[in-house]
């Protein structure tokens, strides 16, 4: 069984809501991510997107394009992103892991190859974010038979139809885009998430996750009343950011941005997250 | 009659692209989801508009009275003579208003904007001729307009960045990346991406998610449909070779387009060779580059073995683009079109030659397919016919040429 749909299986007995926090690769080096993925399942995420740098990352606010070209800069490619995940999963072998970026390194690598590559180093899905699904029939072939889900996004502009069409290419969870807008943008209001989650129930079964715009604890509690999972990237990048710049230790870092969030979440599951 | 489309289809005609935006395996709608109901709509709205007697009357009106149009052909005596082969034509797009083939394009996407109720629209520019068409037709509509420039550019084309600025545009200088215009592109990109419910995107050539190639190859193919019937009716003839220069695009699919289907006429497009295509200093995707993923559509692009884009070199903003329109890409697969690169000393050779020959400053795009123009009508008969496409005007290289060959203006 996938990974993903045994944490959320798990979560649903439990009611317990995931948190996905978002890192880009190679990030202050592959050391530091390697540091840093580990300090992340410590201190409560239950899912890990871990995102291969691009050098046009054109769905993405300031914040994951100057990672990229950090990333970039220190010399991060698909092959070290796999060597991220085989190292990650010498101690962990529960996490799951989703890869999240775009097309081209991937085709340059050669889907077949990276998929199979990806699967046996330990990752449990693709997020693809410049393959909506009337571009995904050879990627979601190449997949399937490798048990790798496609985590497909769905947003606000996102008609009834495209929906459907969604539900049918999606596997693990359906990423639900919370603004208009690139990742990192300003401001998103928690309690209007209601509705939108409650259309895109209607098209799947899938657990649904939120991300874009969620910045602080706050923000995730209003996700979570809705949501099955809280994506947070860009605010937790920032914070890794400056922690690279003042060289203060990653692992203090992802403790103190981590602990509200957990704690954020925690008040809508009906067992703590120490209980569990 | 033999049809191209035939040819490739290998049976009944086809039409390119498909439903989805592909020309044979390129193309497509490599995007966000959030962009796809937009994409969507504007080809519903595109492919409504283009069949109503309305809207192409309203398009034609402009071409004629605000564009120009139609530019003329003007055979290039002096410049023939020099090269002493073929007869050299020139499609003057020089001559339109704004001084380059692009205002044929915005004209056409303002009016769909208009149709469509959006009052805010955004570009990118590289050289700032699509930034200026695009201003340009916002101040006449009284749309507000933002353009994307990256910062290398906008040091290098000043002019056309205060041209802008004139118009009442705002002008964003784009600092990630490599600052030319690709990134442009992806921030006007993000930009549609948050702004997408009253914003009309404006793209300057024929690359980019469906519908984009396909609309903006339309709004071009004026060219290509006005030098044939000139060619016919002024010359009784087809040329034997067309030759355009190649970033994205669009100025040669707009020549080329209406003669896809005349198999005696050579298609050539011209792709900035910079310091050379074995330097790896140049911007030419078809020659030196490989199939792959950017800006929403499968094309040819130039990037390194991790997939990542690679940096561009042309002396000429217009061109330093890594990508290409996907439809260019299919001529270049199907064999119909021959793609070359001129490196950028050709080029500013060609410049001063149109320009002391025949009192033509041609910008510096359009100066790579005088370059190669020349070298094509020296290798053929004095009863044949080269009609290049003089894209546009060199005004806005004047500083760009000087600061090149060490003189303070």
């Amino acid at each position: 069984m996938n990974r993903i749909d045994h944490v959320f299986a798990r979560a649903r007995e439990q009611g317990r809501k995931l948190l996905i926090p978002y890192i880009t690769a190679g990030d202050g080096g592959a050391g530091f991510s390697g540091q840093v993925l580990q300090a992340l399942v410590a201190h409560g995420a239950d899912i890990i997107e871990l995102g291969m740098p691009f050098s046009d990352p054109m769905a993405d606010g300031p914040v994951i394009q100057k990672a990229c070209e950090r990333a970039l800069a220190a010399g991060m490619n698909l092959h070290g992103v796999l060597d991220l995940v085989r190292q990650f999963r010498r101690s962990d072998q529960r996490t799951p892991l989703v890869l999240m970026g775009y097309l081209n390194p991937i085709w340059r690598y050669g889907l077949q190859a990276f998929a199979t590559d990806a699967a046996t180093a330990g990752v449990d899905a693709l997020l693809i974010v410049d393959a909506p699904p009337e571009e995904s029939a050879d990627i979601h072939a190449v997949l399937q038979p490798l048990d790798l889900h496609q985590i497909m996004l769905a947003a606000p502009t996102s008609s009834d139809q495209r929906l459907q069409l969604i539900s049918g290419v999606a596997g693990g969870f359906v990423y639900y885009v919370a603004l208009k807008g690139v990742t990192g943008a300003a401001s998103l209001d928690g309690a209007a998430m209601a509705a939108p989650v409650a259309r895109l129930r209607r098209y799947t079964s899938l657990p649904i996750a939120v991300g874009f715009g969620i910045k602080n604890a706050a923000d995730a509690a209003a996700v979570a009343e809705h949501a099955d999972a809280v994506v947070i990237g860009s605010a937790l990048v920032q914070a890794l950011a400056e922690c690279q710049q003042q060289q203060v230790d990653a692992v203090a870092v992802v403790a103190d941005f981590m602990g509200p969030l957990r704690a954020a979440l925690d008040q809508y599951s009906k067992v703590t997250a120490a209980m569990s | 009659m033999w049809r191209f489309a035939d040819a490739v289809a290998g049976q009944g005609a086809v039409s390119v692209p498909d439903a989805h935006g592909h020309f044979g395996d390129y193309g497509g709608s490599y995007v966000s989801e959030t962009l796809m109901t937009a994409l969507q709509e504007l080809t519903g709205q595109y492919q409504r508009w283009r069949h109503d007697p309305g809207f192409m009357a309203e398009f034609a009106r402009d071409l004629k009275h605000y564009v120009g149009r139609p530019s003329p052909i003007y055979v290039a005596e002096r410049l023939t003579e020099h090269v002493g082969g073929a007869r050299i034509l020139l499609k003057r797009e020089d001559l339109n208003h704004t001084g380059a083939h692009k205002i044929n394009n915005t004209v056409g996407q303002a009016l769909l904007a208009k149709y469509a109720g959006k009052q805010r629209v955004i570009a990118e520019t590289g050289a700032g001729q699509h930034g200026v068409a695009s201003a340009t037709v916002a101040a006449r509509l009284g749309m507000k307009c933002v353009v994307y420039m990256g910062e290398v550019d906008i040091q290098r084309q000043s002019i056309n960045v205060f041209r802008m600025r004139l118009l009442g545009a705002e002008v964003r200088s784009v600092d990630s990346g490599s600052k030319t215009l690709k990134d442009a592109m992806n921030e006007a990109l993000r930009d549609w991406i948050t702004n997408v419910d009253d914003t009309f995107y404006i793209i300057g050539t024929v690359a980019g998610p469906h519908p984009y190639p396909m609309l903006v190859r339309d709004f071009n193919s004026v060219v290509g449909r006005e030098a044939r019937e000139q060619m016919l009716s002024d010359h009784g003839c087809l040329p034997d070779a067309l030759v355009a220069c190649v970033g994205g695009g669009s100025n040669a699919l707009g020549l080329f387009h209406a003669f896809v289907n005349d198999k005696d006429v050579d298609i050539y497009g011209v792709e900035a060779g910079g310091d050379g295509i074995e330097s790896g200093q140049h911007a030419a995707s078809l020659v030196g580059g490989r199939p792959g993923v950017l800006h929403g559509s499968k094309t040819y692009l130039l990037d390194n073995d991790d997939g990542q884009i690679t940096e561009t070199h042309s002396i000429s903003a217009g061109l330093d683009y890594p990508g290409v329109g996907p439809e260019h890409a299919w001529l270049k697969d199907s064999g119909r079109a021959s793609y070359v690169s001129v490196t950028d000393t050709e080029t500013m050779t060609a410049f001063h030659q149109l320009t002391r020959l025949e009192g033509i400053l041609p910008a510096l795009e359009s100066a790579h397919a005088i370059a190669y123009g020349m070298r094509l009508a020296a290798t053929m008969r004095p009863d044949q016919t080269v009609l290049i496409n003089l894209s546009g005007r060199g005004d806005k290289d004047v500083q760009t040429v000087a600061t090149l060959e060490g003189i303070k203006l």
